[in-house]
């Protein structure tokens, strides 16, 4: 399947309007989910981070500089892209899926179209290209609302909270997250179109191929986490 | 010219089709029948390429299929059309866009003489004016003549259809049927049609194959179809006692 997906694309501009109904699918409507996940995560990191330091000679920019490694090293990328592999994977498969069994990819392939590379790659694409997007729009979701909640609510000021944010601060890591995100992207929508594309029987099985795509996709997306972490930070 | 020529397929040691031969030919209808699970689906499949066969070779007007490469093979489907059980229809996308959908992807037409030939093909399957709507949103029968338009916007040479009026009434499959017929005829093209209906054999087919048990057992048209001596294909033709008696009346009748 790989090798088809990758091979000869019929023509560019049929393609290029199927990675932007994509981009669509994937990204633009998934949108909301992350950012108001993102909002959340912030703020209770923010006040978990300050409930657990009221010792007093820890640092109260602790805070920000806490929420912040939080945000961009792993809830931006790997807890944001977990979400969407269940949203996102389990769409494309049931998607593919569905048209496997009602014979759509047959009537493709009958066409002369080459049905995997036609309703494939246009996904992986997409995702590849909007994912890290919304990796960064959840980082900024979840520092502003951890700066909202931690002045709103009086444990730290917005200027301990921004010394915090900006201590130490290396852009490379921005970078690592980003990265995670293109390789994730990868992986739900490669898993989730592979588990569809070879769906067998009927509505039954779309939905267990479904659910094989998100578990297989959070599998993967733990094991790459750890080796891209061991590669990238160390 | 389709020439099927001496192919088998198995499943695992399930033997679904066994030494078969047999040609259809173009600007006909040629039908092939036989009892659900006999293999005709499967037989189908092994046709266009959607199977691989075990053994033998399928030839379209002298290019062995077989024995080509995908990219050859793409060639050649571009000339097939087929309409499914199911229909088969993109259900993303409206009537229009189904049928336009070979042409998008294949041809070098301009927007404009796109839109002409989805609407010749609409026309011609008596659907004009339905070119937004949803698959969902329109009934089998449309459903089916949406498929036929589907299939035809390349100007096959052949097409394939695998029981064309499965779940329609039977007025509907009439319609259904005499659309394969006519489009057959008009655009001299190779028609293959899977059927286990005698109406539509009766009504529009030009040649018969009668499968049984994965093994082509009879072959030939609708008049010898009637006097056969054949008992299983009898027994697939009048399987009722009723229908055995109107076969008694029949023959009496001319004899
Ligand atoms: N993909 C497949 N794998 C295994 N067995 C199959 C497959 N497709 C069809 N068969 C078997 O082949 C036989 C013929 O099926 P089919 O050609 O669909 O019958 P029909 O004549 O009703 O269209 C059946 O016994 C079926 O179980
Ligand atoms: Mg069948």
């Amino acid at each position: 399947m790989l090798v088809n997906v990758f091979t000869r694309p019929e023509k560019r501009k049929v393609y290029k309007k199927l990675i932007v109904d994509e981009i669509d699918k994937i990204g633009i409507q998934s949108l909301g989910i992350v950012a108001l996940l993102s909002l959340f995560m912030g703020a209770v990191v923010t006040l978990q981070t300050a409930a657990n330091i009221d010792s007093g000679w820890i640092p109260k920019w602790t805070i920000g500089f806490t929420t912040r490694q939080t945000m961009i090293l792993e809830f931006s990328s790997t807890i944001v892209c977990l979400i969407l592999s269940g949203k996102v994977g389990s769409n494309i498969a049931s998607e593919i899926g569905t048209m496997r069994i009602s014979e759509q990819i047959d009537a493709m392939d009958i066409m002369g179209v080459n049905s995997a590379s036609y309703l494939i790659l246009p996904k992986i694409i997409a995702a590849m290209i909007i994912f890290p997007f919304m990796v960064i729009m959840a980082m900024a979701c979840g520092i502003t609302a951890g700066a909202m909640i931690g002045s709103s609510t009086g444990v730290i000021s917005l200027t301990d909270y921004n010394y915090g944010l900006t201590y130490y601060f290396e852009p490379f890591q921005v970078s690592y997250t980003l990265i995670k995100s293109v390789v994730f992207a990868f992986i739900i929508t490669t898993v989730s179109s592979y588990h569809g594309y070879y769906t067998k029987g009927g509505a039954l099985q779309v939905g267990q191929s479904s659910t094989r795509a998100v578990v297989y996709s959070i599998v993967l997306i733990m094991i790459a986490n750890y080796i891209l972490t061991q590669l990238l930070l160390l | 010219m389709i020439e099927v020529k001496d192919i088998s397929k198995s499943f695992d040691g399930n033997h679904v089709l066994k030494n078969i031969t047999v040609e259809f030919f173009p600007g006909k209808v040629n039908f092939i029948i036989g009892r659900s699970g006999s293999g005709k689906s499967v037989l189908t499949k092994c046709i266009v390429g959607l199977m691989e066969v075990d053994k033998g070779e399928i030839v379209f007007d002298g290019r062995s299929f077989t024995k080509m490469d995908r990219w050859d093979r793409r060639i050649v489907r571009q000339e097939m059309g087929m309409l499914f059980q199911g229909s088969a229809l993109f259900d993303s996308m409206t009537v229009e866009e189904n049928v336009m959908f070979p042409l998008k992807m294949f041809s070098k037409m301009s927007a404009g003489e796109m839109k002409d030939r989805v609407n010749f093909c609409l026309e011609r399957v008596n659907l004009q004016g339905k070119n937004h709507l949803y698959p969902s949103e329109i009934s089998g029968g449309m459903q089916k003549r949406t498929g036929i338009a589907r299939a035809i916007s390349m100007n096959p040479k052949y097409l394939f259809c695998d029981e064309p009026n499965s779940g329609l009434d039977p007025q509907t499959a009439i319609v259904i049927d005499n659309l394969i017929k006519e489009i057959t005829y008009e655009f001299n093209i190779t028609t293959v049609v899977v059927s286990h209906d005698m109406n539509s054999v009766i009504e529009i087919g030009d040649y018969i194959n009668f499968i049984y048990q994965g093994e082509l057992w009879w072959k030939g048209d609708k008049k010898e179809i009637l006097k056969t001596q054949n008992d299983e294909l009898n027994n697939f033709v009048f399987p009722s006692e009723f229908m055995k008696e109107i076969k008694e009346v029949l023959r009496d009748g001319r004899g």
